[in-house]
């Protein structure tokens, strides 16, 4: 446990990726193995899911510190994170000796806590806090609650692997897809030479391949990117990428569907899984996961807001499977008979694909042709209307690559869309924006404003308020960010606990992907990934939009 | 029967009337007595001016030659109706309490205070009173300060780790009062430096030589060029070096900040700093409840940081009267220095620059003019 804490000490402390990589290959070098695959587990996501709820954590420490619940919560907020809160307000304790190591205190402390009650939970919390210096204690506090995260990309810590390792990165990307078993054995296989047929062999049937990324074109139209017969072009749907394996698991044919964030979402979406029994043993389909029509399969896509209902459901009713069925949209083939045909130049790929689509009766997202880039400017320009989001350019020669790597896929999106809102609420919010009021909540006016042309202002008497629709916190700079925070402590005009109302004056571009009609917010609307696009410091709250620019993009098909 | 206030809060400052003076003004006035040398005190906005002794060359810096006097700690002055008398408050040298009492009735103006160990100036002392005048800066339970001397061993670690790894090592403090401390206490722990100095610290680090503080050689980054030991050299800087182009000579380089603020991965990860190390000229928690009961006052007027939680703090578990002093300061604890330095530079005040760095959080008070 004190090694590992001492990894996310070195990794929090740097923002040097050098300095991050080395002290992951200082860690798996000096690490017990089972240790090692637990840390791999943890750095790369895969992290046991809360097991004691933050409640019982924060009635010990009010115990221990002996401080009213409100001034916890002031300390709460002041830190921006919970998990660090606990341990600062924690008694120092310096009776702390080595404490067991990182296997033995996941295993025999942490997992087991899940089937303690709230009493019990309490107690072995504290008996393993006790255990812990300040710096062991922030960690476990993260193991706890389920929310270990720390600032290293995926990528360094397959560089780090492969270092320790001695192999290629992409040997190591791909051992990496999927669940790593935790144990000694686990972490064996995934730094095993590749004739070690033994390790490698202990991977499971289930793990797909590492996703290929597309890049944003660079600048606004892709005719820089080359000649237009270069590429394999495709609608960008606006579903959920996904991956469908086929293999055989102890003699039976068995199917897995994972989602780009390499999670198992097969017992979600049964209907997907029962359309691909058709194909062979050894099949890997990249592609996309989609709300379909009902009854027919050529029927089309549908909307996200109709996928996103399938994904609140770990196990979807009959009446849900019968009212959005989903459907996958392969693109790409990646192992077929068992072959990994990733090497192969995409058009390639895509021709075998469209052998295998053949036979199983797999649906298959079309493709586009133009002898010139402008004959695409049409299709690209009306992607909404089709449910899609833009085109997709792969250049025709290349390989299946892993991860987010420029040159050869390109996403061609068309503009996001966008209001000008209002800033009207703030919260605190973590990690790096800790203890600025970063996270904010946006409004816009419930009706337009008066027609100066004409006698009737349409206020019916009524002055115009600021109806809110979204929150979000990314897009701002750092310089930005600061600046917004000064104005909002200057111009808080109440406090509900954490959250500020802010005087209505800072404008920002919104940019959003969807809009659906939602309870969540006073406006009755509430839109995807909504992100702040730009201050708009040359306009007042005045010129900002109303609910029925908003509304009037409901009407768009997406 | 009520007992009349002794000091109370006007346009210009803390203003005492049976003595016709002010604590720390931050407007024009006639007479002040300023509690510590750091800029937001220390204004050249007085006529005359009262300090402890030890800020004779600070406050020759400061209060670009205006009329002041250094008086020794615990010895009372008449002025007016008022019984004056300086006691330790432990920030930085020099930097006093004031104590005024008038007709019986005792007030004690903290200032900005410390209980840690400091080398370089004496330690806090409570001072009985009616009413307690405190600072707020770090007051939420969850500071807590580390041991001074195992901060000061981190920090020679890492300036030997600094040395293995071909890095410079340039530590970031507060001009007045943190580098001098941190000087003092590495030379103390043995270690040899050698020490570099950036331009707007050698000024009061000079001061602080002046006033009989005994601290290791220092030099100039010129020197250190020509001595050629330049790169095996603790660097230290003023926080506002941050970003400039200034720093650029050292890379590579470890960048690392003491301050209070480092207790809170956030803070240190927002500057994008390579170290943090926990070092404050202000009391933590602990020691602003202990000194506060140790005063012995009945009321309690709690000026910047988090006035809102300490008040109620102290009124629910402690009983005591205490409320917000509403005084301009409301520096915000979380609310780091360099970015009210921004604020400074930006309202165009003078000397904001150089001055406000090493002012701590409570730089906040220059915005009143802003």
């Amino acid at each position: 446990m004190r090694r590992f804490a001492e990894l996310f000490q070195r990794l929090d402390e740097t923002n040097k990726t050098s300095a991050k990589k080395q002290a992951l290959v200082d860690y798996f070098n000096a690490a017990p193995p089972e240790d090692a695959a637990w840390a791999v587990a943890f750095l790369t996501g895969d992290r046991p899911k809360r097991v004691v709820p933050t409640k019982v954590l924060v009635d010990v420490v009010l115990a221990r510190a002996q401080i009213p619940q409100w001034l916890f919560d002031e300390c709460a907020e002041q830190v921006g994170d919970m998990s660090e809160a606990l341990a600062l307000l924690l008694p120092i304790d310096d009776t702390a000796t080595a404490p067991p190591s990182l296997t033995t205190m996941i295993e025999t402390r942490l997992l087991p806590l899940a089937k303690l009650d709230a009493a019990d939970a309490a107690a072995a919390v504290e008996a393993s806090w006790a255990m812990l210096d300040a710096r062991e204690r922030l960690v476990w506090n993260k193991l706890l609650g389920g929310s270990f995260r720390v600032g290293v990309a995926k990528g360094v810590v397959v560089q780090a692997l492969a270092q320790v390792a001695n192999l290629d990165t992409g040997v190591i990307a791909a051992r990496l897809t999927g669940t790593v078993e935790k144990s000694a054995a686990g972490f064996k296989a995934l730094v095993a030479k590749d004739g070690d047929v033994d390790a490698v062999a202990a991977f499971d049937p289930a793990r797909p391949y590492p996703f290929f990324l597309a890049s944003p074109i660079p600048g606004a139209h892709p005719k820089e990117l080359g000649a237009v017969d270069d590429f394999v072009i495709e609608q960008k749907w606006d579903g959920i990428r996904a991956q469908l394996v086929v293999r055989d698991l102890d003699g039976d044919k068995k199917i897995w569907l994972w989602s780009r964030g390499e999670e198992e979402v097969s017992a979600a979406f049964p209907d997907v899984v029962a359309a691909a029994q058709t194909l062979p043993v050894g099949t890997v389909l990249d592609g996309e996961l989609l709300a379909w029509q009902r009854g027919v399969d050529d029927g089309g896509v549908r909307s996200f807001n109709d996928l996103q209902q399938r994904l609140n459901r770990k196990k979807p009713s009959a009446k849900l499977l019968e009212d959005i069925p989903c459907r996958l949209l392969a693109y790409d083939l990646l192992e077929l008979d068992g072959v990994d045909l990733r090497p192969l130049p995409v058009s390639e790929r895509r021709r075998r694909l469209e052998e295998v689509a053949r036979t199983a009766g797999v649906l298959v997202s079309p493709l586009a042709t133009s002898a010139t880039w402008e004959g695409l400017d049409e299709l690209w320009r009306n992607s909404r209307t089709h449910g899609a989001e833009g085109l997709m350019l792969k250049r025709k020669d290349s390989p299946y690559r892993a991860g987010r790597v420029r040159g050869d896929w390109w996403k061609w999106k068309v503009a996001p869309l966008s209001v000008d809102c209002v800033l009207v609420y703030a919260q605190k919010g973590s990690g790096r924006r800790a203890g600025l009021y970063s996270d904010y909540t946006f409004a816009v006016w419930n009706k337009p404003p008066p027609d100066l042309g004409s006698d009737d202002d349409g206020s019916d008497g009524e002055p115009r308020q600021l109806v809110t629709f979204a929150k979000a916190y990314s897009g701002l700079t750092d310089e930005e960010l600061k600046k917004v925070d000064a104005f909002i402590k200057r111009h808080t005009t109440e406090r509900f606990g954490p959250v500020r109302a802010v005087e209505p004056s800072i404008v920002v571009e919104l940019g959003f992907e969807g809009i659906a009609e939602s309870t969540r917010h006073k406006s009755g609307l509430a839109v995807r990934f909504p992100r702040i696009l730009r201050l708009r410091e040359d306009k007042t709250p005045a010129d900002a939009d109303s609910v029925d620019t908003l509304r009037a993009l409901l009407d768009l098909p997406s | 029967m009520p007992r009349p206030d002794v000091l109370a809060l006007t346009d210009r400052g803390l203003y005492c009337a049976a003595g016709d003076f002010y604590v720390d003004p931050w407007r024009p006035v006639a007479r002040s007595i300023v509690t510590h040398g750091h800029a937001d005190h220390a204004r050249p906005l007085a006529e005359h001016a009262l300090a402890a002794v030890g800020n004779e060359q600070i406050l020759q810096r400061r209060l670009g030659g205006r009329s002041f006097e250094c008086v020794p700690f615990h010895e009372t002055r008449r002025i007016g109706d008022a019984l004056v008398s300086l006691h330790p408050a432990g920030h930085i040298l020099g930097s006093a309490q004031v104590r005024v009492e008038v007709a019986g009735e005792v007030w004690v103006v903290s200032g900005d205070y410390k209980r840690a160990a400091d080398p370089t100036c004496p330690p806090f002392e409570p001072v009985r009173c009616h009413t307690f005048i405190t600072e707020s800066t770090f007051g939420l339970p969850l500071y807590r300060w580390p041991d001074t001397d195992l901060v000061v061993d981190d920090v020679i670690a890492w300036h030997q780790r600094c040395l293995q790894d071909g890095q410079s090592a340039v530590l970031l403090c507060y001009a007045l009062g943190k580098s001098q401390r941190l000087l003092k206490a590495l030379f103390d722990r043995g270690h040899a430096g050698p020490y570099v100095l950036h331009g707007a610290l050698k000024p009061l680090v000079e001061a602080y030589r002046e006033a009989g503080v005994v601290l290791p050689p220092t030099w100039s980054v010129q020197e250190a060029t020509a001595g050629g030991f330049l790169r095996q050299a603790l660097v230290l800087a003023p926080p506002s070096a941050a970003g400039s182009p200034w720093l650029k000579r050292f890379h590579p380089a470890s960048l690392a900040l003491a301050s209070g603020w480092m207790l809170l991965r956030g803070a240190r990860r927002r500057r994008a700093l390579d170290r943090g190390f926990v070092l404050s000229d202000h009391a933590d928690w602990p020691g602003l409840v202990d000194s506060i009961l140790e005063t012995g006052a009945s009321r309690v007027l709690v000026t910047h940081g988090s006035q809102q939680a300490m008040v109620r703090y102290l009124v629910e578990q402690h009983g005591l009267d205490a409320a917000p002093l509403a005084t301009p300061f409301t520096g915000e604890a979380g609310a780091e220095a360099d970015d009210e330095v921004v604020d400074a530079e930006a309202a165009g005040i003078a000397g904001a620059t150089l001055q406000g760095a090493d002012a701590e959080d409570d730089v906040v008070a220059l915005k009143v003019e802003a």
